[in-house]
């Protein structure tokens, strides 16, 4: 927030101003009036009901013994410590959090992979080619998570399931073969999905940075001997870093809170106690079974987990912003 | 930006091409066809390709559950509603942080950043707890003031951009010409921010039309459901029987936010990366 040298000298925050202001406001610092505060008011409320109230409740919550009990009237009892210590002790927790952070890395680095992958690709395409894609990759976007879910679910389908019959055409033998039972191929099938979903966005950001790129820059990097990994490595990604890291950064969050895609795939037939992420285990701890408190300490837990995982990012972005 | 390509290159560059765009495409396209087929060549152990048949019973099916039609009504009215308030709130908000410099405008900006990585997932519980002490479970006001919440971020984050994006210059000069600085702002910036509006407004829709969460902990009366919560328990009690049905359900849903993806896609992207880039 540096004043130009040319603004008018800026009025103290704290002394009002002395001489009556011209009516008409000076460019780039207008006079101060309460106009900016009475234009966020309306998102700060919104935000603070029903964002913030719920947090602080939510702290509140996770120290409190907050069961069936208590939804029937019974005033809750305080519990200080207690729920995250049962927590932090049930190995439970830890396998789930495991298993999150793991699902989490694993599909924003191949959704990174592949979107990045295919922005740099689609420089080289033909036109057509390129425009095909581009509307490929629309449509994936485009699909709301649950019918893109559903269709998912039938293209895996144990009898008539398209991945079946093509396997088995292929020569393996996957008539009748369930991919939800097992956890392992469970999370297999969520990887597809929740990657198929998340390329587009991606191969759209990072490839909208690259047409930034002035071509000058690129020829420049050739005539001094870059070959292309070289370009790639000292030209395009400097140049594309900070929409890397913004990208990459929604990526690991959105990976590591994903609900719907495992919420819905358990109730196809998924071992909810085998495939629970963080998102269901709060969920079934709470709606689910009326654990009240110790779902909110779950949640707290995984609010921690995201600052700590994404708090390296937060501060690249936060320094750029200046 | 691009030159030509080396032959080699390019040919490789396109097949991958090509790969992605079937690997893209084909769910979405087995969704449809698999709506028009009948129950015979759904559950055949060879899989029907083209929908030559072109039946329309399944979307029969779907249009004559009352719950379908009860879903829609709560869908378009959360989705609509959201997109209005949100739009509002969010522009005027943009407009405060990038026309005016005020005390607290940074910690503003920083905190919208901060809460748009707060996990929604790990703050539903007490979402819930708190709209049933407001008494606003099952309500559409309810669930569009968590929705409100959960794009304001976003929304105000990328209007911001556009706002900056319109050189103050402009107002200054229609200021010179007579206008009041109310008149230039609506004369001349707000004009010039319609296409961030609509790529804003789009990003609200998306949301709210295929949110899954929120609304199936807070609509849990069945006549309230969202499309998503509906098609997830018809698919739910139907599945193994009628694929077919649920195909033409998932279309209905997918479809319409497709064509209107298709149309803004191009101011949508460079909304996000005016966004994502620029501050």
């Amino acid at each position: 927030m540096s004043s130009a040298p040319t603004s008018p000298p800026a009025v103290r925050p704290t002394s009002p101003p002395a001489v009556p202001v011209d009516p008409r406001p000076r460019p780039r610092r207008p006079r101060r009036t309460p106009l900016p505060y009475v234009l966020v008011v309306p998102s700060v409320l919104a935000l603070a009901l029903a964002l913030g109230y719920p947090l602080v409740r939510q702290v509140v919550l996770s120290f409190q013994d907050f069961g069936l009990a208590q939804q029937f009237g019974q005033p809750p009892e305080w519990l200080g410590l207690e729920n995250y210590r049962t927590l932090l002790t049930d190995p439970y927790l830890w396998r789930v959090t495991l298993r999150s952070i793991a699902f989490c890395l694993v599909n924003a680095a191949l959704t990174m992979l592949i979107g990045v992958g295919l922005a740099l690709a689609m420089r080289h395409m033909s036109r057509s080619v390129r425009l095909l894609l581009q509307t490929g990759l629309l449509l994936a976007w485009a699909m709301p998570v649950v019918a893109a879910l559903t269709v998912w679910q039938w293209l895996f389908d144990t009898q008539y399931g398209v991945v079946n019959y093509l396997l088995t055409q292929l020569g393996a033998d996957y008539t009748g073969h369930s991919w939800l039972l097992r956890p392992l191929s469970f999370f297999f099938v969520a990887t597809v999905i929740v990657v198929w979903m998340s390329v587009p966005f991606v191969a759209f950001t990072v490839y909208a940075a690259l047409t930034q790129l002035p071509a000058e820059l690129l020829e420049a990097a050739e005539i001094d001997g870059a070959g292309p990994v070289g370009r790639l490595r000292h030209v395009m990604l400097p140049t594309i870093l900070p929409v890397l890291l913004v990208v990459g950064l929604l990526q690991v969050i959105w990976d590591l809170r994903v609900f719907t895609q495992i919420y819905v795939l358990q109730k196809a037939g998924g071992s909810a106690q085998d495939t629970n992420l963080l998102g269901t285990y709060i969920y079934r701890l709470g709606i689910g079974g009326g654990e009240f408190g110790m779902s909110a300490a779950v949640a707290i837990f995984m609010l921690v987990l995201t600052v700590l995982l994404t708090a390296p990012y937060v501060r690249a972005m936060l320094r750029q912003e200046g | 930006m691009s030159r030509p390509a080396p032959r080699p290159t390019r040919v490789a560059a396109n097949t991958l091409g090509i790969l992605a765009f079937l690997v893209s495409v084909f769910p979405v396209y087995w969704m449809v066809n698999s709506s028009f087929l009948a129950r015979n060549e759904i559950r055949s152990p060879t899989p029907t390709w083209v929908p030559f048949g072109g039946s329309l019973d399944n979307y029969r099916t779907v249009f004559s559950t009352d719950q379908f039609s009860d879903a829609l009504r709560t869908s378009l009215m959360v989705t609509g509603l959201t997109i209005v308030v949100a739009l509002l709130f969010a522009f005027v908000a943009a407009v405060a942080v990038s026309r005016f410099r005020f005390r607290g405008r940074m910690s503003f900006i920083v905190t919208l950043l901060v809460i748009q990585m707060i996990p929604v997932e790990g703050l539903f519980i007490s979402q819930y707890k708190m709209l049933e002490a407001f008494d606003l479970l099952n309500t559409v006001i309810g669930l569009t003031l968590v929705y409100v919440a959960g794009v304001l971020p976003f929304t105000i984050w990328t209007l911001r951009g556009f706002v900056a994006g319109v050189p103050y210059e402009l107002e200054e000069a229609a200021m010179m010409d007579g206008c009041s600085r109310t008149q230039a702002f609506f004369r001349i910036t707000l004009p010039l921010l319609a296409p961030g509006l609509v790529a804003t407004g789009v990003f609200g829709f998306l949301q709210a039309w295929n949110e899954f969460t929120l609304a199936l902990v807070v609509m849990t009366r069945e006549d309230q459901r969202t499309l998503p919560l509906w098609l997830s328990t018809f698919a739910d009690v139907n599945r193994g029987t009628d694929w077919g049905g649920i195909m033409a359900g998932s279309s209905l849903i997918a479809i319409p936010v497709i064509i209107f993806f298709l149309v803004v896609q191009s101011r949508m992207t460079s909304g996000l990366t005016a966004g994502a880039v620029k501050g």
